[in-house]
Order: C-alpha cells, then sequence, then structure tokens
C-alpha cells in the first residue's frame, strides 16, 4: 500500500515539473497564434510518456547513479593515489563527452560555419575531418577541465580564483580567434554536460569532498560541471584559430 | 500509436549507445584499479537500467508531443507576416517583437524546470546542504535565470550586437556579485550554469534561435543563430548568486528586527 501511494505521488511530482511547459505551449497556440491543438491523443500520450520518464529516472538517479559516484569517490581516497584519480577524472570526462550527441550536432554545424568562411573546403571529406576534430579538442577540453576540478578539490583552492582565469582565458582567446567561430565557442559549453554526465560528476565531486579531512562539501564538492563548461569555449576559439 | 512505441525502442537503444562509455570507465577503473567489490552491485545496475529506461521514455515523449508543436510556434512566432500583423511590408523594429521576447522568457523558464540534470543538482545540493538549500528555490532561480538570458539573447539577435559584449559584461557582473556572495553557494552557483542547458532546453532554443536569425533581415543563420545557449549558460549564475545573496539579507535583517 505505502509503496502504491510513493509511485503516485513520485508521478504526481514529475506532472507538476512538465505542467510549466504544458502551460506556455498551450497559451501560446491557443491564445496568441490562434490555433487549435492538432493530433490530441498522440500529445496526450507523449506527456504521459515525459512524466513516466522522468519519474524513473530520479529513481534510478538515487539508487544507481548517485551511489556509483559516491563510492568511487570514496574508494579512490582511501586508495590514496592521485595518479589513478586524476586519470578516471580524465578519462570520465573524455569518454562521455566524444559520444554526446548535442555536441555531434553542433560540431557538424560548425564545420559548416568554416566551410562557408572560407576557412576549410567546401567539399564532404573535409567538414567531416574539421567536425571530428572539433569533438576530439572539446573532449580533451573537458577531460582537462574534470582533471584540474578534481585536483581543486583534492587541495582545496577556492574555485573564485581559477574561474577568473578561466573567465580571462575566454576574454583574450576571443580578441584572437576567427570571429566565425566565437559564437560555436561559446554555445559549445553549454551542451557538453548531459543528463547522465552531471549527476555522476556531481556525486564524485561531493563524495571526494566529504571523503577528504578539512573539505567542505559544499563548498568545494559543487564546481566540476562549471569547469567543464568553461575550458571548451577556450579550446574550440584555439581550434579556430589553428587551423 | 503503434510508430510511438516503434520509435521508443530507437530512442531507448540511442541511450545506450550514449552511456556505454560511461559505463566502460566506471567498471573499467572499478574493476582493474580499485579492485574492490561495489557494495549493493545488484541496487547499482537496477538503478542504471531505470535511469536509461527513464531517459528514454522522457526523450521519445518529448519528441511525440511537445518538440514539434514548439519548433512550429517558434517558426510561426518569428515569421514576419506574423509581427508585422495588418501592415504588411512596413520596416520592423525590435520593439515588434513583444510576442518573441515574451516567449523566449516562457519558454526559458518552462524547460529548465523540467530539465532532469537540473533535479539532479537541486536534489545533491538539497541533501548535502542538510535542507538549507531548497530543491525548488534553486531551481527556480536558475529557470528565472535562463528565462532572461534566452530574452536578452534575442534581443541580441533582433539588435544584430555582437556577442561578445553581452558574455564579457556578463563575466564582469559575475565576479563583482561573487566578491559580496555567501561563499557557500559560489560553486554551486558556477555549476547551475553547466546544467541548465541539456535535453529539453536545447532543441526548443536552437529552433527560436535559428528561426530568427533566418527571417531578421540581415542576419546570416549559420552565424546570428549561435549564441543563445551561451546566454542560457550565464544569466542562471547571477540569479542563483543573486538568490543566495538575498536570503542571506532577509536573514539578517530579521535577525535584527528581533526584540532583544
Amino acid at each position: 500500500m505505502k509503496s502504491i501511494k510513493a509511485i503516485w505521488s513520485a508521478l504526481f511530482e514529475s506532472l507538476r515539473d512538465l505542467l510549466p511547459i504544458i502551460v506556455v505551449i498551450g497559451f501560446f497556440q491557443l491564445a496568441v497564434l490562434q490555433q487549435p491543438i492538432p493530433n490530441f491523443g498522440e500529445i496526450a500520450l507523449g506527456i504521459t510518456f515525459v512524466v513516466i520518464g522522468l519519474t524513473l529516472f530520479v529513481q534510478g538517479l538515487n539508487m544507481g547513479l548517485f551511489p556509483i559516484g559516491e563510492t568511487m569517490a570514496y574508494s579512490f581516497a582511501s586508495k590514496g593515489n592521485i595518479f589513478w584519480l586524476l586519470c578516471f577524472a580524465f578519462t570520465l570526462g573524455f569518454g562521455t563527452t566524444i559520444a554526446e550527441p548535442a555536441l555531434i550536432a553542433v560540431a557538424n554545424e560548425a564545420a559548416l560555419v568554416a566551410a562557408d568562411g572560407d576557412m576549410i573546403e567546401k567539399n564532404e571529406q573535409s567538414m567531416a575531418s574539421y567536425a571530428l576534430g572539433l569533438r576530439i579538442t572539446v573532449a580533451i577540453s573537458v577531460g582537462i577541465a574534470i582533471v584540474i576540478g578534481v585536483f581543486r578539490i583534492v587541495m582545496g583552492w577556492p574555485i573564485q580564483y581559477l574561474i577568473v582565469i578561466g573567465y580571462t582565458g575566454v576574454v583574450v582567446m576571443t580578441f584572437f580567434a576567427p570571429h566565425e567561430i566565437v559564437g560555436i565557442a561559446y554555445d559549445s559549453g553549454g551542451v557538453t554536460t548531459s543528463t547522465i554526465t552531471v549527476p555522476l560528476v556531481t556525486a564524485l565531486g561531493v563524495g571526494l569532498a566529504s571523503s577528504i579531512k578539512g573539505r567542505n562539501p559544499m563548498i568545494d564538492g559543487f564546481g566540476l560541471i562549471a569547469f567543464a563548461s568553461l575550458t571548451p569555449m577556450i579550446f574550440v576559439m584555439g581550434y579556430g584559430m589553428v587551423i | 500509436m503503434i510508430d510511438i512505441f516503434k520509435e521508443l525502442l530507437f530512442t531507448i537503444a540511442y541511450t545506450v549507445r550514449d552511456v556505454t562509455p560511461i559505463v566502460v570507465v566506471i567498471f573499467g577503473f572499478q574493476l582493474v584499479i580499485l579492485r574492490k567489490p561495489i557494495p549493493n552491485l545488484k541496487k547499482i545496475i537496477t538503478g542504471f537500467v531505470l535511469v536509461l529506461l527513464g531517459l528514454g521514455i522522457f526523450l521519445e515523449g518529448l519528441e511525440a508531443a511537445l518538440f514539434p508543436l514548439g519548433r512550429l510556434m517558434a517558426q510561426q512566432l518569428t515569421d514576419p507576416a506574423f509581427i508585422a500583423g495588418d501592415q504588411i511590408g512596413r520596416v520592423l523594429d525590435w520593439w515588434d517583437y513583444q510576442w518573441v521576447y515574451l516567449f523566449a522568457f516562457a519558454i526559458g523558464f518552462a524547460t529548465t524546470i523540467a530539465e532532469p540534470a537540473l533535479l539532479a543538482v537541486a536534489i545533491k545540493a538539497n541533501q548535502v546542504s542538510a535542507g538549507s538549500i531548497g530543491v525548488w528555490g534553486l531551481r527556480i532561480a536558475v529557470a528565472i535565470g535562463v528565462a532572461i538570458g534566452i530574452a536578452l539573447g534575442v534581443f541580441r539577435i533582433i539588435t544584430g550586437t555582437p556577442l561578445y559584449w553581452y558574455i564579457i559584461g556578463g563575466y564582469v557582473f559575475v565576479l563583482l556579485q561573487t566578491m559580496f556572495a555567501p561563499r557557500m553557494i559560489i560553486a554551486l552557483a558556477y555549476d547551475s550554469g553547466g546544467v541548465t542547458t541539456s535535453t529539453v532546453t536545447v532543441p526548443l532554443v536552437a529552433a527560436l534561435g535559428l528561426g530568427l536569425a533566418s527571417t531578421v533581415p540581415g542576419r546570416n543563420p549559420v552565424l546570428d543563430g549561435f549564441g543563445l545557449i551561451a546566454f542560457a549558460s550565464l544569466f542562471p549564475i547571477m540569479s542563483v548568486l543573486a538568490y543566495a545573496q538575498l536570503s542571506a539579507w532577509l536573514f539578517r535583517r530579521s535577525i535584527k528586527s528581533q526584540p532583544q
């Protein structure tokens, strides 16, 4: 009885999370554009899917992603080997980014822009190799970001100093990079961190900060995602300058 | 109706493919380097399966119900024929796009509330701060930031001003806020910039940017369509820092006003 009640309340919470989108789209469709809602049945089914999917995701988050991230953080901390910890950090950042669908889409767009601006030859082969090079560049930059972020947690450095350096890097690069690439570079910072990477990396950071003596999980544990959104901007502008 | 279930299987298969590198890295390090058994392995595997199924079903539902309508809406709202109304052919200035600003604001807010990655970070922040950071408080603060960011990003595309003015200006503002914000919130605020833009927000916002860049005269869709995601990642940092500053200020004031 109790578990059925828990499932209902979880489903209800997901529906509440979704309500703003339904209201916004409904309002603009009916009141502003003044058009009827097409295929009502399919939309209702889709919304049911979204609600069930979100509920399952949150359940799985607490059962799987959070515990594994924290368990690994504790094991690395008790092993005390910083080299392997940093290796893990790099592989995790690189591995989760290289296959990221949003990044693949952005890289293909970027190849189009580069071909338009006569930075590369306008044929399929050189555009494909440009897009692949860009993906590898971003993946390396996210790997480096997680390494820097993990190292910061271990050392207990205040995050704002590193962010100031990162921001300065972005600003300096902006003035030297070809201006076609700037918009793509700024956007690539936002698309690298996917829905599965974020909980995992967050749990890793918080787990590390709570298992190392003298670190506060609230002050030191967060911040890994911040680096992962900052370094791709610098690296993509660098890539635009080199190619 | 049958199609949607067939599509669902494809989406789940894609999600599995995207997750494979993560699983390989985790279990590889666990087996080769750490060489320790994982506690509650069964429960963790069940959790992974739930995450995969949940994300697959979630994405398929969005693709079936909300994305087509949202994309079409972005196209229709940015169509010059809709914006000019009865006076077709007159020159439009930035204020004529008021419905577009309102749509940008509303869709930025609404998609951020539904973003699973942000929910995950909010749950974690709530656990770590022992409840002093509310799940809803953080999500609403971030959503307001994204809403303002996207509305301003749309204004930028319409007026054609350079992107880097806004981004560099935003950086200066964030650094000033950092000097005055409570220390506890700083790392979380920086993180909330990166988590806001993923599965739900990006497709709708990209459609809006592309629609505007291809209909506003003098804009190049390949060049000017970019930049909205950058706005959506920068402004939540400001709104979360502002939220923390505001709650700290209210807290101090309530202590002062208490009778001795």
